[in-house]
């Protein structure tokens, strides 16, 4: 899956060096998650079983799900800090639209189920709005306009709940986040779901091109006569119905909805994006790259907690694996360039 | 004779299987001037890179001042006082005038730190050499592209460089300022400089080199004294064939055709935008090429932006086949009916995917719904590919693989498909070798018999007499005269701009 992204058009442009230097973004991080399997499965019994496995897909699920919309963000060249953000107020809308338990401090607007989803969805998608005119429209750089979302989705996550905590989410969303079928978690179904399509839009779609030729040069994008404002609004939008929905799951698979609870879900996404091997210069890579990054943060999450490490030290591994995946980013960029030329 | 200060013998480059460069010999002497002129890809500026360290891996002997030498870098280069002036524009456009010249290079005092005032004062007389007044505090990405060039042609210059290296030094420069290049470089050559100096303008490099040397195909085919040859012979040894042909001098009078009788496609009328454009106003036919002439900052490059609704008009009208249009985005000037092709092919084209892709980007909306058809993509580029012959014909290949001429073929595949009402075209063939321009001569010919309207924009006379049906010349964002059914000649546009 990690190569299906990238033109075939590598292979015909000479030598096999040729071909792996240009395919290297995809090729590095599926060899270091060969590598940090390899390396877990052996340093412990108990992390190469089939329980385990499901415990990572389940673990990494939510993080998938936010990461689907973000892939299109980042092959745009963009930036989006709000996802976190976005998917913790989402969460708490659907909570805030379903009754509570009596004991449940929070003066909530009981809403029969699908129309507490149908409102966090609007509400997801109208912050996406937000980030998407200002970065157009008013012309803000996303790092700063979604930075500012950021403040804005937390500060409206603190007016719903005001410092309480509410359990109840509607049942189609319990079921989807903490159910399963056959065995097989709901959460890992739609994660699974969401990222091919995803990749089917990217791949296979005139938008999916268009995501790709706006990351790969603007310029020539806006002269082929191509709206770029719309393209990048709608991956804008895209990004937040993506969070949104990641929130809504996540909630329910916690358990409770409050603010905060997502807070680490900001760095993991973007680490799972550029970890994969999409370009942080736009228009190369693409969900299978995500996926292969999201494997690779989920094997070290928990591969992690199979051994026998400090647990602070963690910490600082993971910083450095992240390191290490951007300084492969920038020079596969480079490489990559350099063939082109 | 003197003895050369920079001699190379047999020097051979290949590029991944391919000879860039097959045994060549160059000298350059202490106090000359060497003209380079050849086709594109015929091998001058890859020679012009192993002597300014560029590249560094070569087989043939370099020898400076008679002495093997062996550069492993651009900097082992200038160290040894070999500068270059490249192709493109590399300065900073944040930095001062005189931060620009001094780039890399800015006197300090002995607690190391930049004496302000001696670099803007020496800074302010070396562009005085060149004709330049500006205040060498002033932002440079403020100042016109022509002045930026010859700033950085500056910068080079007055480096202390022993052998300087100019890439097509003048494409940006209007010809008072050509001028005054000139009478710079022939002081510097008296003192005792070396001076290579590249151009696809060949009447430019005989009024001021010395000696010429012409490549083709990677080899040296002729070198002789600059005075005892002419524009034809470099012409006929560059291209192989009988060149007079191809290439008009333009300085007879040609004779515009009368009106043409086809409908007006476009109606420009009053236009204004900031400080670049004053009431402009002109018409485009339908099966007519109309030519738009001035000097670098005439306005042309906002009046094309305009056009393709890249930029929007403070105030004025436009209008295609009588209806009035304002366009919000380029997307919609394009569905109007309306293509541009910008002088610089980065701007307008994916180097990182393959031709296929960078010829359907604009009408995937006509050729696919939501899902796409690639096979379709490939066999519409493929035909493409076919009509304008690309090469190498492999539509699957990454465009960056492409050579220039190769690629602005491609800029203008784009648009052929579905043929636009109207197509603008900024600099069509600037920085094209010989037959690459007669190559796109032809395309356009062929689109006007077609019954598009065509814009042709250009600071180069050559280019608009060579295309145009009607022109009108542009001066200070205004528009000065237009010449229709009457005689017109290089002095007469020089003239009138």
């Amino acid at each position: 899956m990690a190569s299906s992204e990238t033109v075939p058009a590598g292979r015909k442009q000479g030598g096999l060096a040729t071909f792996l230097r240009s395919q290297m973004r995809n090729i590095a991080p599926f060899l270091t998650l060969i590598f940090l399997s390899g390396f877990f499965a052996a340093a412990s019994p108990s992390f190469a079983t089939l329980d385990n496995l499901g415990n990572i897909l389940t673990q990494v699920s939510v993080t998938g799900i936010i990461a689907v919309g973000l892939t299109f963000v980042i092959l745009c060249a963009e930036i989006d800090l709000s996802i976190a953000s976005i998917a913790n107020v989402t969460g708490i809308a659907v909570a805030y639209f379903t009754m509570q338990e009596s004991y449940v401090n929070i003066a909530n607007f009981p809403m029969p189920g699908w129309v507490a989803v149908l409102l966090a969805l609007v509400l997801c998608a109208l912050l996406g709005v937000v980030n998407a005119l200002g970065l157009t429209l008013i012309g803000i750089p996303s790092f700063i306009m979604t930075l500012a979302m950021m403040q804005i989705a937390a500060g409206i996550s603190a007016l719903l709940v005001r410092g309480q905590i509410a359990y109840k989410v509607p049942d189609v969303i319990a079921t989807l986040g903490s159910g399963s079928i056959g065995g097989i978690p709901w959460i890992v179904i739609v994660a699974a779901l969401m990222l091919l399509a995803g990749h089917l839009v990217l791949t296979y779609t005139r938008f999916g091109r268009y995501v790709y030729m706006v990351g790969g040069n603007r310029e020539a994008a806006e002269y082929s006569g191509l709206n770029v404002n719309l393209i990048l609004g709608s991956v804008m939008v895209i990004a937040a119905v993506c969070s949104g929905i990641g929130g809504m799951l996540g909630v329910a698979h916690f358990g409770s909805a409050q603010q905060n609870e997502f807070d680490s879900y900001l760095l993991d996404s973007i680490a799972a994006v550029v970890v994969g091997g999409t370009s942080l210069f736009g228009g190369r890579g693409g969900i299978g790259n995500t996926i292969v990054g999201l494997f690779v943060l989920g094997v070290l999450n928990n591969g992690l907690d199979h051994v026998n490490i400090d647990s602070f030290l963690k910490i600082l591994i993971r910083g450095l694996i992240l390191l290490a995946a951007l300084v492969i980013n920038v020079y596969a960029q480079r490489l990559r360039a350099r063939t082109a030329e | 004779m003197r003895s050369p200060i920079l001699e190379l013998q047999g020097i051979t480059k290949a590029f991944g299987g391919v000879e860039a460069l097959r045994g060549v010999d160059f000298a350059l002497c202490a106090g000359e001037i060497h003209g380079l002129v050849g086709e594109n890809g015929a091998g001058k500026s890859t020679l012009m890179k192993v002597i300014a360290g560029v590249h560094t891996e070569f087989s043939g002997r370099f020898l400076l001042d008679g002495h093997e030498a062996h550069f492993r870098s651009a900097r082992d280069a200038r160290a040894a006082g070999i500068a270059m002036v490249h192709q493109e524009l590399s300065v900073v456009p944040d930095l001062s005038v005189a931060e620009n010249v001094f780039l890399g290079q800015q006197p300090t005092n002995r607690f190391g730190l930049v004496q302000w005032r001696r670099m803007a004062r020496e800074a302010g007389e070396q562009l005085k050499r060149l004709g330049i007044d500006v205040d060498p505090y002033s932002r440079l990405g403020d100042l016109p592209i022509g002045l930026q060039q010859l700033i950085e042609i500056a910068r080079v210059l007055f480096s202390g460089a022993r052998i300087v290296i100019l890439d097509e030094p003048t494409s940006a420069l209007s010809p008072p300022e050509v001028e005054r290049l000139f009478a710079t470089l022939r002081q510097l050559r008296d003192a005792g400089t070396g001076i290579v100096f590249i151009s696809h303008f060949i009447e430019d490099i005989l009024r001021v080199s010395d000696t010429v040397t012409v490549f083709r195909n990677g080899q040296k085919v002729a070198e002789t004294a600059a005075a005892a040859t002419t524009k034809g012979a470099l012409i006929e040894a560059m291209i192989g064939r009988d060149g007079k042909a191809l290439e008009h001098s333009y300085s007879d009078d040609l004779m515009l055709p009368p009106p043409n009788a086809g409908s007006v496609v476009l109606k420009v009328d009053q236009l204004t935008f900031a400080r670049s454009l004053r009431a402009v106003s002109f018409e485009a036919r339908a099966g007519e090429v109309l030519g738009i002439y001035g000097f670098m900052g005439c306005g042309q490059q906002e009046l094309s932006r305009i056009l393709f609704g890249k930029l929007k008009p403070d105030g004025g009208s436009l209008a295609v086949d009588g209806r009035r249009r304002t366009f919000g985005s380029t997307a919609s000037a394009r569905r109007a009916g309306i293509a541009l092709v910008p002088e610089s092919r980065r701007a307008m084209l994916f180097h990182q995917e393959p031709v296929y892709k960078n010829i359907s980007i604009s009408i995937l909306e006509r050729i696919s719904s939501v899902l796409l058809k690639p096979a379709r993509e490939r066999a519409i580029a493929m035909r493409q590919v076919e009509q304008l012959q690309i090469r190498p014909p492999v539509v699957g290949l990454d465009l960056g693989m492409l050579s220039g001429g190769n690629q602005q073929k491609v800029a203008l595949a784009k648009w052929l498909t579905y043929p636009p009402r109207l197509l603008v075209l900024c600099e069509p063939t600037r920085g094209m070798d010989v037959g690459a321009k007669n190559d796109v001569i032809n395309i356009v010919r062929d689109l006007r018999a077609k019954g598009l309207a065509i814009i042709v924009l250009s600071t180069e006379p050559e280019t608009v007499l060579s295309l145009a049906d009607r022109i009108v010349v542009m001066k200070r964002g205004a528009v000065v005269r237009e010449f229709a059914n009457e005689a017109v000649s290089k002095d007469r546009l020089l003239e009138a701009a």
